[in-house]
């Protein structure tokens, strides 16, 4: 069957099982619009920016597991999509970009809305390709696929010329499996590697295991538990990492790093063995390098090779899918002969529970000012842990991951590793698109909110419920919190007092939304159950304590014990 | 340390940037670079020779590796092998000086590819040290510009590089 180019991506998507697809049109890419308009069974969310409709594609992937899609057309419509893409390298979320470029004759002449894409995202995506011939267009739209999702997935971005869309090829369904003979990732661990990390596991007295996004994008959350439970060891989560094991399991020390609890920082800096699992020993986790787990030998299963022994020099690696490498370990550990010879932890948590006695995370709420902290902590209760909460970035990012225990995961999302400011309203939206039925909340600040609000209107137009919290401080929080610890109080731009924000809710009205407001402490609960029990889009503000600050805090580059405490 | 990397791609556009692009964008430093198709073509050889620690190296190996277009990374200095570079150098040959130019090349096992009454390009392959040597002799005979390849480098031995 002979199809133009523009026909071929509509057959490839559905080969691939796509089903909703978040983008902008514009000229270079008009002739995919055209056929979007006819196709069948795809559904297409308009935004109002190509950074939305590349968080929004990152969120829907992050729920569902599967390859978000996003359209962008050339020139401006790439550069705006560059922030979402390295938002999504930097997660390792799974996700192909499709971005319109000027006619083949004209690329490289400066032509209007050119932009070298494929060199400007090249750092920003796990693989980019440049279409040169109709011929090859539907074997990248395979291989991209395949490279999003296999190994540590990641973002892949196409750039297609706007003649390849006219020209016709012959075109034959496939199934969408690939080979790629330079690409094989490692899925299997190493039989003799995962049998020295269990010797390692036999002698040590304190062990933890530490896990990151990896045993979320693996779906290995049922193997971690198993694993942990087996072992009986404490565990604790990065930031990208919650919800991989229940937030309200008894071996759970809750998140590491700048600020994560005492108990998990310090048992990570007393443990004689560290179990790392599908997570990078980013510098917000280890803090400084050389005082981070000093005592303590370390296994490190990742399927990423050059995460391992990139940061921190690791004793025994494990190059492979975390939950496959889970699978083989389990049963290692719930032999018997392991049973007997293992040593008890019983001084160990002994150990651990002083450090929890320390209650690091506790706040007190007057009935004056709204503590941050409660807003979450009330709205965790109220929606019994089983919300999907996307947030953007800065302080209530923090007191989000702090004080909303997750038990399952694919319901935490958060831009950790580029800490994008305006990731969570379209991811929301995205997150929305995927699980129309479920609850999902999305926390920002009124700094972060700024940053894509023009996504209200994505909003409004597809009648996605969103239910928006704000924590309003009238600060750039965070900024304003590292000013006060480390820069003498002085608040550069950072004071959002003076008229810096919108009314939100005339701003609520405006996008066909409710809008509501708590300024006292006895209205938070009512104004959380109005934000519940109102249909479609919500958006709730709550006027917090504006000095309020995250603890605890391990100030950068300081060890991990050297913490701030409340 | 100094480091030679053989790295076999896949011989496609961009594949280069890429590999290059990784050196600058994770700070690591390249000092010589060659690189041309092999085989049928659809692969090329890329020879860098780069210096780090051995947690550098290893990490520079393994996300060369993690390029989707990269097929095989070897670091040759982990055993013998054998390294080349070739040199052309134009020497300005007046009358009385063109006996002792001919001889030096002829000292280096090198040869003369272009000729003309005030001038001659002497064409030199060998290791680092004997391209060095030669050039020092030169030097002094008036040596007007001088280019170098980057290392090429091969395994000893029966084995495949």
């Amino acid at each position: 069957m002979k199809l133009n180019g523009a026909e071929i991506f509509v057959q490839c998507l559905q080969e691939m099982n796509v089903r909703v697809v978040f983008g902008y049109p514009g000229g270079a890419i008009l002739n995919i619009y055209d056929e979007i308009y006819r196709a069948k069974n795809l559904q297409h969310i308009l935004v109002r920016h190509e950074q939305g409709a590349v968080h929004a594609a990152d969120g829907y992937a992050r729920v569902t597991g599967e390859v978000g899609v996003a359209l962008v057309t050339s020139g401006p419509g790439a550069t705006n999509a560059v922030t979402g893409l390295a938002t999504a390298h930097m997660d390792s979320v799974p996700m192909v970009c499709f971005s319109g470029q000027v006619s083949s004759s004209l690329i490289g002449n400066d032509a209007f809305q050119e932009a070298d894409t494929v060199g400007i995202t090249r750092s920003c995506t796990k693989h980019n390709y440049l279409v040169k011939k109709v011929d090859d267009l539907a074997r990248i739209i395979r291989e991209a696929f395949y490279i999003a999702r296999t190994g540590r997935p990641g973002p892949v971005l196409i750039d297609i010329p706007k003649d390849i869309l006219t020209q016709k090829t012959e075109h034959v369904y496939r199934d969408g499996r690939v080979d790629i003979p330079s690409y094989r990732p490692t899925v299997e661990g190493h039989t003799g590697q995962i049998r020295r990390a269990v010797k390692l596991l036999q002698k040590a007295h304190r062990p933890v295991i530490y896990t990151g996004g990896g045993v979320i994008l693996s779906n290995a959350a049922q193997e971690l538990k198993e694993f942990a439970h087996a072992l009986g060891a404490p565990v604790t989560n990065t930031l990208m990492g919650l919800g991989g094991f229940p937030g309200t399991d008894g071996q759970f020390l809750g998140m590491l790093g700048m600020h994560g609890t005492y108990e998990a920082n310090m048992a990570v800096t007393r443990c004689d063995l560290l179990i790392a699992i599908g997570a990078r020993f980013d510098d917000r986790v280890t803090g400084k390098i050389s005082e981070f787990a000093p005592e303590a030998e370390i296994v490190h299963i990742d399927i990423d090779p050059t995460s391992v022994s990139k940061n921190v020099k690791v004793d025994v690696p494990i190059v492979g899918d975390v939950k496959h490498v889970l699978g083989k370990m389990i049963e290692l550990v719930g032999d018997a002969a392991f049973r007997k010879q293992k040593p008890d932890y019983t001084s160990w948590w002994n150990e651990i529970e002083t450090w929890r006695r320390r209650e690091c995370l506790k706040f007190t709420q007057d009935d004056k000012v709204i503590q941050p902290q409660t807003v979450i902590k009330t709205l965790y209760e109220m929606t019994h842990g089983n919300a999907i909460v996307v947030t953007d970035v800065g302080q209530h990012q923090m007191w989000a991951a702090q004080f909303y225990a997750f038990d399952r995961p694919r319901r935490w999302l958060t831009s950790g590793g580029l800490g994008t400011m305006g990731y969570g309203l379209p991811a929301a939206l995205g997150a929305l698109v995927a699980k129309p039925d479920q609850p999902i909340f999305l926390i920002s600040g009124d700094g972060s909110i700024q940053m894509n609000i023009q996504e209200l209107g994505t909003a409004r137009q597809h009648r996605l419920p969103v239910k928006i919290i704000i924590l309003n401080n009238s600060f750039l929080g965070m900024v304003r919190q590292w000013q006060e610890l480390f820069y003498g109080r002085r608040y550069s731009e950072t004071d959002l007092s003076d008229m810096a924000a919108p009314d939100f809710q005339k701003l609520a009205e405006a996008y066909g939304a409710v809008g509501l407001l708590a300024e006292r402490p006895d209205q938070v609960e009512s104004v959380l159950r109005q934000t519940m029990e109102t249909p479609g889009m919500v958006i709730a503000e709550f006027r917090t304590n504006r000095e309020c600050n995250v603890y605890p805090m391990v100030p950068a580059g300081a060890a991990m014990s050297e913490m701030i405490l409340l | 340390m100094r480091h030679v990397l053989s790295v076999l791609v896949n011989n496609e556009p961009g594949v280069l940037t890429r590999v290059s692009g990784l050196f600058s964008a994770r700070g690591f430093n390249i000092e010589s670079l060659s690189v041309a198709p092999v085989g049928d073509g659809t692969s090329s050889r890329i020879t860098m020779v780069s210096h780090g620690d051995s947690q550098i190296t290893e990490q520079i190996t393994k996300q060369l590796n993690k390029l989707i277009p990269v097929i095989r990374v070897v670091d040759l200095t982990d055993g013998p092998h054998v390294e080349r570079e070739l040199m052309l150098i134009k020497v300005a040959a007046e009358r009385d000086m063109r006996a002792e130019i001919m001889r030096i090349a002829d000292i280096f096992r090198s040869r003369v590819v272009d000729a003309t009454q005030v001038s001659f390009i002497i064409e030199v392959t060998g290791g680092s040290e004997k391209l060095d040597a030669c050039l020092a002799m030169l030097s002094p005979l008036g040596v007007v510009e001088m280019v170098r390849t980057g290392k090429v480098a091969m395994s000893r031995g029966e084995k495949r590089t």
